[in-house]
């Protein structure tokens, strides 16, 4: 029994990250996992950053963007968060609520189908939900929630109670519906093949073959275009329009370094910033960028595009969920 | 026996209790302190609640009742029969119970999905296809992952019945079916309640099986219903009383099954099969032989569609990968070594004076929501230190209290029974303590040793865990190495980590288990 | 002398009464029909099973506080008297020391009990690679190692047969002159205990006779030990 070898090396585990000298001031910026990860932004946001604030920038992880708000929220006032990144419009009023975040500095001209207001948060990025496709299989594709409801179409899609895109499509159907949503869901339900507790297994399952649909977002096929070179997924729009996420940057009002914050929250609407988005997190950048999108950004537009403003979610939510349970539960 | 003072046992025992009741208990109360601090708790459970605890309790409970009715058969078919490979086949038989839960549903789905190789088959015999998702796809996987576990405790139990008995009953000429009832069901009884209640616990805090094979918010378990109070509502009152329902129901389910003997995890050598003199009829060997190749081929060959889609990939994965593969090794190795020593101390206190408070601390990580349990640590820990520095050790420990029933249930029958023994002769020889420890329980006990080692390496090497509640360092952990391939829409890439999950898993099970075995005589 | 003092043991309903003394250095065999209580007895002076009445003492010293491996007594059971995962050497060194942490002069002594009870060769083994015979020596070794003033003995060589047995006796007797101890030792078999007992204890109905000469007692046995021995 090697129990004191493993102890030990548990220890130096431990002590190991706490070692690091560091001199440099260091901004801690919090964000979810996917972001700060190898295929995520954060590896070359942290790089181009670094260049010119002359400190280290730290990225400290949780789960998704409702993680990331729990995890705020549980630390409270006694956040070692500078920055938060990596939230989205459907929490941005709970996390207005708390109280720890402060207004952001005017913003350069946007570039976004919707008017940006915040006064607080900062987008970062925006997508449009979609049910992404298989070209190959499907060749009547919907071009509403009626005509899914209509065909045979199988769909997989994610959980609102723990998933994001799950979410933004509860609110879909609620924005284009309203009152009628739980009718809308009830003549969904045939098509659903199943529900599941994150926006990767569904997409894995679409891929698998076991549904002709997956909710996911209208840039899909576009990282398939580019990394696989594989031109068979399609985005179906929806004429009534595909409901909007848009993905937002706080600061922390009681940051320790106010400067590199405000630094930092500038650098996010900055073209070095904004240029890594569309291959990292495969979603719109939120300015005009001086090169061209990659291939598929523009073949799959809406129209029109749908977006509660974020102090009426949690207001409809609860009920939204309701009905979705209630329709789908029978 | 009130002299055979073992203070070693005592303390370590007691302290190891105190750890894991602070581990459970602690962490939900911490959740439930903090609910009450931020504004009331607003406990009261609505009618979606009591909908998923109804499902919970009707899921659980038909996977544990199907995957004993299903194990026991099998169990006597392995007992009884030699073949070749016999011994290979029970050891990647057990699998399933070590693949992480994401693996094993893609796994399932390649069998049983709309595309899978099941459906193909009946529509090329051009029958309707069947749809896995519903309850039954639920309980269907519920089996394919608790399977494993009832047919290696019933095998268990199986093999401990002293061959003398066999051959008694071949001498009185017993038929089969009197031999199921004068030998065979008493150790049934004895053993099955056991198996049913680990595997019902295991399934009570299931939600990601029961959501994505249930087709949908009917298949709502109190899991989920945790999850949700936390990230939808941030209702942490409400996630602390859901949780506080999960260990009621739990403790519940204990003491209908607490007059009923807890069966022992396999310790013992399950490549002996039992000599049978009455089986040997051509009709008992057809039902064997079809019983254990239908057992093989449900569990195996989800397996063997994980290796398939893998192994193009294997290779080719990107640097961190491995790395975050390094990190859950350590991990698991870590988890291992304190899971194995906190069973050992639990034991050596549940064979000495008052055993049930240890019995039941042993058996609390089953009753844990992770979800629950990893917020309480982050919030216990938070002002204390960064709990991001912790991350994988906070992981280790975690992963060590969820392997730590198993372990205990390999490591307690086999130390009464070492004290049975030889306890009298290292009184006499004034063995205590360490000396006892070292000379005799240890040496003692190297296969249930390394049993619950493979076993906590294992699940630990396939568990998420809290690792994303603490901000994991750059390489994280192999599983959520696993999730951002999958995040990052890399399914290929993700398959193969998927193959490389399973590979270590498996061979850190086996390597222990082996290793327990190595020259152990008698 | 060994004291059992108004003694009383129990298990359930069956009871088991003794008030004796038998001399320091006697070599005594207990007799009886199975299920009397002579292991049970055995047991009480070892330590294994707590008295429901009344002291067993020792030159004067009550045992009662004292753990199995702290009192005067070595035992050797019916089985598992070595423990299988150990050398033959080990098995005896723990007869020094509990936790086997030797010195180099207590490893000569091993070495020597070894010599002395024709183990020499055989100190590397383990019990599975020796013969029962073997086996008994190893755990007289031991015995004669501890050198404690009293030597129990539960009929560890009950599975041996005649002529072993009969050699067995003669080391155990050997190893008693040596160390002047104390021999208490249960027989189911009078030749053995005429072979080395000169006292005897019968153990019968709930009871523990005084000893008595083991040749007078076969002589003329009591009724107890009538029924016992068959002869009506």
């Amino acid at each position: 029994m090697k129990l004191p070898m493993l102890a030990a090396g548990l220890l130096a585990l431990v002590l190991g990250s706490a070692a690091q000298a560091e001199e440099k001031p260091v901004l801690t910026v919090y964000t979810y996992d996917s972001f700060a990860s190898k295929w995520g932004p954060g590896p070359e946001v942290k790089t181009a950053f670094e260049k010119t604030c002359g400190c280290t920038l730290k990225f400290v992880t949780a789960g998704d963007g409702a993680a990331l708000l729990s995890r705020i929220r549980l630390e409270g006032k006694r956040t070692k968060a500078d920055v938060v990144i990596g939230l989205d419009t459907s929490l941005t009023a709970a996390a207005h609520k708390t109280g720890l975040f402060a207004a952001h500095a005017s913003l350069p001209k946007l570039d976004m189908p919707v008017k940006w207001t915040d006064p607080t948060f900062v987008p970062f990025d925006w997508g449009w939900f979609a049910f992404v496709y298989d070209k190959t299989k499907v060749k009547n594709v919907p071009h509403s929630f009626e005509e899914l409801a209509k065909s045979n179409l199988k769909v997989v899609i994610e959980d609102p109670r723990s998933s994001t895109p799950g979410l933004g499509l509860l609110l879909w159907v609620k924005k284009v519906y309203g009152d009628k949503a739980g009718a809308m869901w009830k003549s969904l339900a045939h098509n659903i093949v199943t529900v599941t507790p994150g926006w990767d297994q569904a997409y894995g399952m679409f891929l698998k073959g076991e549904a002709d649909m997956v909710l996911s977002y209208t840039t899909s096929p576009a990282y398939h275009i580019n990394v696989e070179h594989d031109d068979s997924k399609g985005a179906a729009l929806f004429d009534k329009g595909n409901y909007m996420e848009v993905e937002v940057a706080g600061k922390i009002a009681g940051t320790k370094h106010p400067k590199l914050a405000n630094a930092f929250m500038h650098f996010i609407t900055t073209e070095a910033f904004q240029k890594l988005i569309p291959t990292t997190n495969w979603m719109y950048p939120v300015i005009k960028l001086s090169t061209p999108l990659p291939k598929g950004f523009d073949e799959y537009r809406p129209k029109i595009s749908l977006l509660y403003p974020s102090a009426e979610v949690p207001k409809i939510k609860d009920k939204a969920l309701a009905e979705w349970r209630d329709a789908l539960s029978q | 026996m009130a002299r055979r003072a073992q203070p070693v046992g005592r303390y370590a025992g007691g302290a190891t209790a105190l750890g894991l009741v602070a581990l459970t208990l602690g962490t939900l109360g911490a959740v439930a302190w903090r609910a009450g601090s931020a504004g009331g708790l607003t406990g009261g459970l609505g009618p979606a609640d009591w909908a998923a605890l109804r499902f919970t309790l009707l899921q659980a409970g038909l996977s544990a009742a199907l995957s004993v009715a299903l194990a026991v058969p099998v169990a006597r078919a392995l007992a009884r029969r030699w073949f070749f490979g016999r011994r290979a086949l029970i050891a990647l038989m057990g699998a399933p119970f070590i693949l992480p839960v994401i693996v094993a549903v893609l796994g399932l789905l390649a069998v049983f999905g709309r595309g899978g190789i099941l459906n193909a088959g009946l529509a090329a015999l051009g029958l309707a296809p069947l749809s896995i998702y519903g309850l039954h796809g639920v309980i269907l996987g519920n089996v394919f992952f608790n399977l494993p576990l009832a047919v290696r405790l019933i095998l268990q139990g199986w093999l401990s019945i002293p061959a003398e008995r066999f051959r008694l009953a071949a001498a009185l000429g017993f038929a089969p079916a009197e031999i199921a009832r004068q030998i065979e069901r008493p150790m049934l009884r004895e053993i099955v309640p056991g198996a049913a209640l680990a595997i019902f616990l295991i399934c009570l805090t299931s939600f990601a099986i029961a959501l994505t094979l249930g087709g949908g918010p009917r298949a709502t378990t109190i899991e989920l219903a945790i999850y949700q109070a936390f990230r939808f509502d941030f209702d942490l009152g409400h996630a602390a009383t859901l949780a506080a329902l999960q260990f009621a129901i739990s403790g519940a389910a204990m003491l209908l099954a607490l007059r009923l003997t807890l069966p022992q995890a396999s310790a013992a050598g399950l490549d002996r099969p039992v000599e049978r003199w009455d089986a040997a009829s051509p009709w008992l060997r057809a039902q064997d032989a079809v019983l254990t190749t239908l057992a093989a081929l449900f569990l195996l060959t989800p397996l063997a569609l994980i290796v398939t889609q893998g192994l193009p990939t294997l290779l080719t994965l990107p640097g961190i990968v491995w790395t975050s593969a390094l990190n859950s090794l350590v991990v698991a190795l870590a988890s291992a070594g304190l899971a194995t020593a906190a069973a050992l101390a639990l034991a050596l206190a549940i064979t000495g004076p008052r055993p049930a408070l240890y019995e039941a601390a042993g058996m609390l990580p089953l009753a844990t929501s992770p979800l629950v349990l990893g917020t309480g640590l982050f919030l216990i820990l938070n002002p204390v230190v960064d709990p991001s520095r912790l991350a994988l050790a906070v992981t280790a420990l975690s992963n060590a209290a969820v392997a730590l029933p198993f372990g205990l249930r390999a490591l307690v029958p086999a130390l009464r029974e070492v004290e049975a023994s030889h306890g009298r002769l290292a009184d006499a020889l004034g063995m205590q303590g360490l000396a006892r420890l070292r000379l005799l329980i240890l040496p003692r006990l190297r296969r249930p040793l390394g049993f619950s080692m493979g076993l906590a390496a294992a699940l630990s090497m396939g568990d998420l865990g809290v690792v994303t509640l603490f901000a994991p360092p750059e390489g994280g952990t192999l599983p959520l190495q696993l999730y951002r391939l999958m995040g990052a829409y890399r399914m290929n890439d993700a398959a193969g980590a998927a193959l490389l999950l399973l590979i270590l898993s498996f061979a850190l099970f086996w390597i222990f288990d082996r290793g327990g075995r190595a020259d152990a005589e008698a | 002398m060994l004291k059992l003092e108004n003694l009383r043991l129990t298990q359930g309903d069956w009871t088991l009464e003794a008030d004796l003394g038998l001399p320091a250095g006697t070599r005594c065999a207990l007799i009886g029909p199975s299920g009397a209580g002579k292991s049970t007895l055995l047991g009480a002076i070892a330590g294994f099973v707590p008295p429901a009445r009344g002291r067993i003492l020792w030159q004067g010293q009550d045992l009662g506080s004292q753990a199995p491996g702290a009192r005067p007594v070595s035992i050797l059971f019916q089985d598992n008297n070595l423990f299988p995962h150990l050398t033959t050497a080990q098995n005896v060194g723990l007869g020094l020391r509990p936790n086997l942490r030797l010195t180099a002069d207590e490893h000569a002594r091993v070495a020597e009990a070894l010599a002395r009870t024709g183990l020499q060769d055989f100190g590397a083994r383990k019990p599975a690679a020796l013969s029962g015979g073997q086996q008994s020596r190893v755990a007289l070794a031991r015995a004669l190692l501890r050198a404690r003033p009293l030597l129990l003995l539960d009929e560890p060589f009950a599975a041996l047969g005649p002529a072993l047995r009969a050699e067995m006796l003669d080391l155990v007797a050997r190893i008693c002159a040596e160390t002047g101890a104390t021999l208490l030792m249960v027989s189911h078999d009078p030749g053995d205990a005429c072979r080395i007992a000169d006292q005897t204890i019968v153990v019968a109905d709930g009871r523990a006779a005084p000893p008595e000469p083991t040749e007078a007692l076969f002589a003329d046995p009591p009724e107890a030990l009538r029924r016992y021995l068959g002869e009506g």
